[in-house]
This record gives C-alpha cells, sequence and structure tokens, in this order.
C-alpha cells in the first residue's frame, strides 16, 4: 500500500484512513457532512497526490497529447487548462484528465490514481509507435497534490502566494511560490466551487498542508470528496464510466471536437453519432426518503432499466442523488423511475445535472 | 466508558430496562462512530413485533447502510420521533436522546443473552 507525503500529518489529527486505488488515503476527518459543507461555505484541502502526474516536454508535446485526447490541445496558450477524455481505438473511454499547459512544449497530465499506469503505458505505447520527440517524466513521488477548495480558497492561499491570483481565472495555471516553495497553482477541482489545484515538492506538502490549515481551511476527505464531485455533476471514471462507454453515451460530448483534425477513437465516435445511442448516464433525484448507492437497479413499473453508478445523499440539496445508465427512452428529463433500495422502491425522478451549481 | 445501565449485542444495539415494563433500544457508540453521519433511520411503526436478532430496521449514513436487528423479542411500543427527524442526534448522543424504539418484551430473560458493558468492552477489543 502506498502512502502520500502527507500520511504523517492526516493520522496525526485523527483521520480514518482506507484503501483506495492502492493508496492508504483519509477517508474523512471530523465528518464528512461537516467537510462537505465547509467546502460549500467556506474552504476545504484535500490531499489528492494518489492521482497521476505526468510531464510531458518535447517538440511534439502538444502534437501528441493532441492525438490522443478528444479536446482541442494546439489551441491551448501557455498558462491554460483544459478537462478532457482519453478514448481509445473504438471511443471507449481510458480516463477522463486536466491538461495544463505549463510552457509552450511542457505539459502536464493528472490522470485518476486507479488508472494512472494504465495512461502512462498508452502514453508510451504511442510515442513508441509514432516516433514521437517527446519525453515522458512521472512525477507523482516527488511531488504532492493538495486541492484547495470553497468561496475562500483565494482568500487563503492569495496571503501567502507570490502571484496575483485575480489574474489566474478558471481553467488557468502558473508557476509561483507558496510560502517560499516553488508551485504550479492550477484554478481546477473536483468539487463544483472555486479553488486550486497545486503541485509542490514531496518534501515541503506537510508545510504547505500546515499553512493552508492555518488559513482556516478544513481538512477534507475522500468521503466528501465524492459528494461533492455528485452535487456537481462530476463523474468518476471506473464508477460512472469506463472503456465501455463512449464520452457520447456519458453526456461528454461537449469534449469532443468535432472539428478539424484527428485524434484516437474520432472514427468510432463520428460512426457512433451517425447510429445514435441507445442508453445514456443520466442524473435522478429521489423524490421520497432514502440513499441511492452504487450498484442499486434502476426500475420502471417493476422492471429493471438500468443501474446506478454513482449515489449519495446530498447535504447541500437534504435528497438522495446518482448517476446510472437507462435505456434511451427513459432519459428525458423530469421521467419519472424508481430505484430499488434493498427490496423497497424509491420514487424517483430524472434529473437535470449539475445537481448544484455555485452562484457565481 | 460504555453505560453499565444497559446490555449490549455484538451487533453493536444496546437494551436498556426501564423498569416501567418496557426497554429502550438504540446503537451503541461503536456503531455510530463507524457508520459516520447518519442521515435515514428507516424503524418499524408501532403495534410491529419482533423477535430477538430479526430485523428491526435500516440506518443511511452517508457513506454505508446498515441493517439493526434487534437485542429482545417484542412489540414497538413507541419510536423516537425525534430521531427520525433528526437523525444526527444518534450520532450525538446515541445512549440518551439517540434511542430508537421502546419494546414491550415477550420474553424479557432474553436480556441476560446480551453482554455486560465489560463485555461488550472486551468484545470491541477482539474485533481490533
Amino acid at each position: 500500500m502506498k502512502r502520500t507525503s502527507l500520511f504523517q500529518s492526516h493520522v496525526s489529527i485523527g483521520a480514518q484512513m482506507l484503501p483506495f486505488a492502492g493508496w492508504e488515503m483519509p477517508i474523512q476527518y471530523s465528518g464528512i457532512l461537516a467537510e462537505a459543507k465547509a467546502v460549500r461555505f467556506a474552504a476545504g484541502i484535500f490531499d489528492v497526490s494518489h492521482m497521476g502526474r505526468v510531464e510531458i516536454t518535447g517538440r511534439d508535446a502538444a502534437k501528441f497529447i493532441d492525438r490522443l485526447v478528444t479536446g482541442d490541445v494546439l489551441k491551448m496558450v501557455v498558462g491554460r487548462a483544459r478537462y478532457t477524455i482519453i478514448c481509445n481505438e473504438a471511443g471507449g473511454i481510458i480516463d477522463d484528465t486536466i491538461v495544463y499547459r505549463l510552457d509552450e512544449e511542457r505539459f502536464l497530465m493528472v490522470p485518476n490514481a486507479s488508472n494512472a499506469d494504465e495512461v502512462l503505458a498508452w502514453l508510451n505505447h504511442w510515442k513508441d509507435t509514432w516516433g514521437s520527440q517527446i519525453e515522458l517524466n512521472v512525477i507523482t513521488e516527488e511531488t504532492a497534490l493538495i486541492a484547495l477548495q470553497g468561496p475562500l480558497a483565494k482568500e487563503i492561499l492569495q496571503p501567502i502566494c507570490s502571484v496575483d491570483m485575480s489574474d489566474v481565472r478558471p481553467f488557468r495555471c502558473v508557476q509561483g511560490q507558496i510560502s517560499g516553495v516553488t508551485a504550479i497553482i492550477c484554478r481546477t477541482g473536483y468539487t463544483g466551487e472555486d479553488g486550486f489545484e497545486i503541485v509542490i515538492p514531496s518534501e515541503s506538502a506537510a508545510l504547505i498542508w500546515k499553512s493552508f490549515m492555518d488559513g482556516g481551511a478544513i481538512p477534507c476527505g475522500l468521503g466528501a470528496r465524492d459528494v461533492l464531485r455528485l452535487e456537481a455533476g462530476l463523474l468518476l471514471h471506473g464508477s460512472d464510466m469506463d472503456s465501455s462507454v463512449t464520452p457520447l453515451e456519458v453526456g461528454l460530448e461537449r469534449y469532443v471536437n468535432w472539428g478539424q483534425g484527428e485524434f484516437m477513437g474520432l472514427p468510432a465516435l463520428q460512426e457512433s453519432k451517425s447510429i445514435g445511442l441507445s442508453k445514456a448516464l443520466v442524473g435522478f433525484r429521489l423524490v421520497e426518503r432514502g440513499v441511492p448507492r452504487h450498484g442499486y437497479h434502476i426500475v420502471n413499473e417493476h422492471e429493471a432499466i438500468g443501474t446506478v453508478t454513482s449515489g449519495t445523499y446530498s447535504p447541500t440539496l437534504d435528497m438522495g442523488i446518482g448517476l446510472g445508465y437507462v435505456s434511451l427512452e427513459f432519459s428525458t428529463l423530469g421521467t419519472r423511475i424508481a430505484i430499488d433500495i434493498r427490496g423497497r422502491l424509491a420514487e424517483a425522478e430524472v434529473t437535470a445535472i449539475p445537481f448544484y451549481s455555485r452562484k457565481r | 466508558m460504555y453505560p453499565l445501565d444497559r446490555r449490549y449485542s455484538r451487533d453493536h444495539e444496546w437494551a436498556k430496562d426501564e423498569n416501567d415494563g418496557t426497554f429502550l433500544i438504540g446503537i451503541t457508540d461503536y456503531a455510530q462512530e463507524h457508520l459516520g453521519d447518519i442521515v435515514f433511520l428507516e424503524l418499524p411503526r408501532v403495534g410491529a413485533s419482533l423477535n430477538q436478532m430479526e430485523k428491526l430496521g435500516e440506518v443511511e449514513s452517508v457513506k454505508s447502510v446498515s441493517d439493526i436487528f434487534s437485542p429482545i423479542s417484542g412489540e414497538i411500543v413507541e419510536v423516537n420521533q425525534i430521531v427520525v427527524d433528526s437523525p444526527e442526534i444518534v450520532n450525538e448522543d446515541p445512549y440518551d436522546q439517540g434511542w430508537l424504539v421502546r419494546v414491550n418484551p415477550s420474553q424479557p430473560a432474553e436480556i441476560d443473552d446480551l453482554m455486560t458493558a465489560a463485555d461488550y468492552e472486551s468484545f470491541l477489543e477482539s474485533l481490533g
């Protein structure tokens, strides 16, 4: 079991540690509800050092990434971050990721923890096949990744940061110093709130973590992170999607660049689009009490019509919410469905995602 | 550490003799700690009859869902409406305000099948 450089920081404040994707990670500290609330109304910090971090450098770096993801990378200017999808030849989703352009010929890619090895193997395979003039440098071990999220995130970061954060808008990234430590600071996140994801050297992680806590940020575990990302309608690879589905089926077509150029999986996605979908990932909310969970059946007239891929109690909305696949006829907003909660049929309604959007 | 005025089950419920012919039933501090934030309780209706170790209801936390089993046989004579409306009270005060149901026991001697506070503590230690 791997441990992040913040392991001692977590244990020393009483975190509940559990295995996740091969890492021993904090699931919760004070409690999932209190932590989720802190992120919605103040600020929280998450150790997400288990996520992959690959630097892609060299003359062909932009072109190489552009060929492997569904979004346009060539048009990204330095300092841009982009959420994008890595598909296989059949259009199946290998992973979703954020790509950061740190310099003309230097990118950072952050794959999910559970897919980091597979993504690296995929990158290496195409580097060799295409003879691309790039270097792949895994910096997961030597760095830590801390997410500082919530409406007060900027107020906590700014006093200890060398860069004026007013100039760093959402989905931008910049290199600077935090408490004197060299950092890559990205205005991205996985909670639906304003915030930052920060890459720092491992040996300085505990210091930065403490600086954020001293600034008032509440330590948050993966439990709260899952609640927050689901409220914000953000999918989790491995639960809501995998290589058996395409970006079209999971409702991520807006991240597919149908325009100029080619990328891995494009022909398959074009074909899939012309044929049309047979199933779709939808959001739903329970209209009665209950908590939907991964694996529960979605039911219509006592007949299973799909499966819940993610579900939780939403503290922000005070109701059960979830995501799941249904055949296309049940995917229209407002459609009444039911969730089989351990034998009890709880009424639910197909709802627009995100379930929650922050006020801007 | 665990209240001495009641008995405990291996499924982490407690039963307390109210000395008025009824028993209160709840879940232990260990149970609420492991469940985390409780958001819903599914409890039986007044008048329902349960056998010892029969499923009494369900407790849903943000993290997970667990069955609750009745530590003694009897008829439900009262459901704690306070915890139905505010389940977090079970987290905050599992032994007093956070009781779940009141039971009119059909076999009060069953209480002797349950663990004392000391035995329950040893049992928890054996769980590691």
